[in-house]
């Protein structure tokens, strides 16, 4: 049982190089002036630099959370992290021919070729290097039928009326402390516009890589999807390998206005640290989306990396007859440490709400699942469906959940339902004495255990997420 | 095909098998009878590999090979098949995909080319002739919600899928019923082939009216007390294992 466990701890961590290219590193430290540096590097309007400044001293009066959520962190010192890294380029970045040739390898390396003839059919990519965009496929194509892709800094600079309008509006820039971090030093992202009525025809993408040591990664993506108009957007994080912590605390923003829908998927794969918990990225993410009436907001998240993962993708739900959804799957081994979870804010009548959490705990890691289920006084007839699952894999690894309910209308109905198992020496047996190694035996069992999550994701990143976990997919015949 | 010499087998701090000889030559039905608590199913479970127990003594030769140096896979992949008394269930995973997994990770230990769904599918539809089901049953999720019988029908038709050149079966007939119970009987029978064995554990001598075997052995306190034709199956069931265990002087 334990080289069970150790075979699935140990796998090499395929992502970890780094990229050797000069690149624009701010000064370390947090303050004042560096809000003014990014946004002047950023050749941001005043107002922009007004709000994170804004942000910048809300955030000086909170502090780190330590004590609610299920983990333990030596606390961040802040003023040891540089807040803006960007690849060094000689002229402003006009396509994706003018990106130096070294990150491209570094995407083809990842998998993901930037230049459009190599991409996949059907899916746009928007990659960001450290802190900054390089580069946005099938732009024009997109552009077409008006919808807009690009960078955040891009978006600020074409298009300040949306950004102005929606930057903050469903995670305010002093939501929490990371999110006020994050308001204050953001550096890029992605932003994406689906006017009225269209259907994105193609899935986006934004791939994250951080790169330099010593930097945090901050970026902020926005989703506007106009009343009627539907997208879905993916999302895949890597690092490299290195010793020391690296903080990533990025926000999303989701906007999916009458009767829009937005379904968003991330497979997350930043560099978990090594067996002893040496490095590793932070992972203090604030997602959160606001659905108007007769819209649908999605989450879906396959979570395999970070020394520590702390986000709940949120939707609230204020408009009558509005959907929200949570599929996720978190995996934890060596000693990684997840608190991750949901909450679903029913405000409108009819809204329905449904949350499928798969956790799965080996080595020594600790799995939390965390979720709030609200339903406000004028929420008739709302309705929430949990299922939260936890799977224990050796028996050093924790599970532990944490779910919240809160319920002031009482058409409305509430479901939770929780399960915990673990992979048992007869179930590996089982598998075995059919031929399958261990690997593959642990590979089915836990595929199997996270099904309902995988069919949720669109077709490529269905087969990431099972490759993340070292496996074949379920399904292919019956 | 298998000699067993001497075999002993220790569960925890417990020694449960005590010294088995036993010698099965292709195309032979033996029968592995006894108590509650004699080894019968332990060695049926050492035989597959189970981590459970430790084997200390003896030796086992399957096809002049040293199977207790091989992991139980390896031991699956050259022919060792074993029918679970408690099959497990595996949520999630239909039973298509899951036998497809284990028929291709054979092939590929032996050096052929995996084979895709559809010729899967072709595979399977004379298979599940054999245990009288329909295609249905393959997209349900392994055994989960299976009754006591559909479980033991599933082991048969994975037997069937993956054609083993030993297959041990444990208890199969524990917890059956008449229907049941002829269904798994005639679907071993017809896989009965003379390159290959079977090894029958069981308690009661129903399955037995069956499956004919060509040897039974009564195994006591982790012994074999006493080896013969199908007459002494009839034999226990009509006078028990008591007699027998005074007889020899077994001490319990």
């Amino acid at each position: 049982m334990s080289s069970t466990v150790e075979s699935l701890v140990n796998k090499e961590y395929k992502y970890g190089f780094v990229t050797d290219i000069e690149s624009d590193v701010a000064p370390k430290g947090l303050n004042e002036d560096i809000v003014r540096l990014i946004s002047m590097k950023k050749q941001e309007p005043a107002w922009l630099l007004e709000w994170r400044l804004k942000a910048l001293r809300g955030w000086q009066k909170m502090s780190e959370p330590h004590h609610w959520p299920n983990i333990t962190y030596t606390p961040v010192d802040y003023q040891s992290i540089s807040y803006y890294s960007a690849p060094r380029t000689k002229t402003p970045l006009g396509s994706i021919d003018d990106v130096d040739p070294k990150l491209l390898d570094a995407y083809t390396k990842l998998g993901i070729p930037l230049r459009e003839q190599k991409l996949l059919a059907g899916v746009a990519v928007d990659a960001i290097f450290d802190s900054v965009s390089v580069g946005t496929t099938y732009k024009a194509k997109l552009a077409e039928q008006g919808i807009i892709f690009c960078s955040f800094g891009e978006a600020v600079r074409e298009h300040p009326e949306l950004v102005q309008k929606y930057l903050g509006s469903v995670v305010p820039l002093s939501d929490n402390f990371f999110a006020a971090l994050n308001a204050a030093v953001f550096s890029d992202g992605s932003f994406v516009y689906v006017p009225k009525g269209v259907k994105c025809p193609m899935d986006l993408s934004t791939y994250f890589r951080i790169n330099t040591a010593e930097t945090g990664q901050f970026e902020r993506t926005l989703i506007i999807a106009d009343e009627g108009a539907s997208v879905s957007y993916l999302e895949g994080c890597t690092a490299p390998k290195r010793d020391e912590n690296q903080l990533h605390a990025a926000v999303v923003e989701l906007v999916a206005l009458e009767g829009a829908t937005i379904k968003y998927s991330t497979v997350q794969n930043w560099y978990a640290g090594d067996e002893e918990g040496r490095g590793g990225i932070f992972n203090f993410v604030t997602k959160r989306g606001k659905a108007a009436a007769n819209a649908k907001i999605s989450w879906t998240q396959v979570e395999t990396g970070s020394a520590i993962t702390w986000k709940y993708p949120s939707v609230l739900l204020q408009g009558d007859n509005s959907v929200g959804e949570f599929y996720s799957v978190a995996v934890v081994n060596g000693r990684q440490q997840a608190d991750t979870g949901t909450k679903m804010i029913h405000m409108g009548k009819n809204t329905r709400s449904t949350i499928v959490s798969k956790g799965i705990s080996a080595g020594r890691g600790q799995n939390s699942y965390r979720g709030q289920v609200k339903v406000l006084p004028k929420a008739e007839g709302a309705r929430n469906y949990t299922q939260c699952d936890s799977m224990l894999i050796g028996n050093r690894c924790g599970a532990h959940t944490f779910p919240y309910i809160e319920v002031q209308n009482s058409s409305s109905s509430t479901e939770h339902e929780a399960s915990t198992s673990k992979i048992g020496e007869d179930q590996i047996f089982y598998l075995k004495q059919r031929g399958l190694n261990t690997e593959n035996a642990i590979s089915i069992i836990v595929n199997g255990f996270c099904k309902e999550v995988f069919k949720e994701l669109p077709m490529e990143f269905a087969v990431e997420a099972q490759k993340l976990l070292g496996v074949s997919l379920e399904g292919s015949v019956g | 095909m298998l000699e067993i010499k001497g075999l002993r087998a220790t569960a925890g701090d417990t020694e449960i098998l005590k010294g088995i000889d036993l010698t099965v030559r292709a195309g032979e039905v033996h029968a592995v009878m006894g108590p509650n608590g004699s080894g019968k199913s332990t060695l049926a479970q050492v035989l597959a590999g189970h981590p459970a127990y430790q084997v200390t003594g003896g030796s086992v030769l399957y096809q002049g090979r040293d199977l207790l140096e091989l992991e139980p896979e390896e031991r699956a992949q050259a022919g060792v098949f074993l029918a679970f008394q408690y099959p497990v269930e595996i949520p999630g995973v239909t039973n298509a995909y899951f036998l497809r997994a284990a028929y291709n990770e054979i092939r590929k230990s032996h050096g052929l080319e995996e084979v895709d769904s559809m010729d899967f599918l072709d595979i399977l539809e004379d298979k599940l002739k054999l245990v009288e089901w329909e295609p249905e049953i393959m997209s349900r999720a392994v055994n989960a919600g299976f009754s006591g019988g559909e479980k033991k029908r599933n082991e048969i038709l994975q037997m069937a899928v993956l054609e083993p050149k030993l297959a041990i079966l444990d208890e199969t007939d524990s917890g059956l019923d008449i229907d049941a119970l002829r269904i798994v009987a005639s679907g071993v029978n017809k896989l009965r082939r003379p390159d290959s064995a079977t090894i029958v554990v069981t308690h009661y001598q129903r399955l037995l009216n069956y499956i004919v075997p060509d040897y039974v052995h009564v195994l006591s306190n982790g012994r074999i007390v006493k080896s013969g034709g199908k007459e002494l199956a009839l034999e226990l069931e009509a006078r028990g294992y008591e007699w027998l265990e005074e007889a020899v002087g077994v001490a319990s």
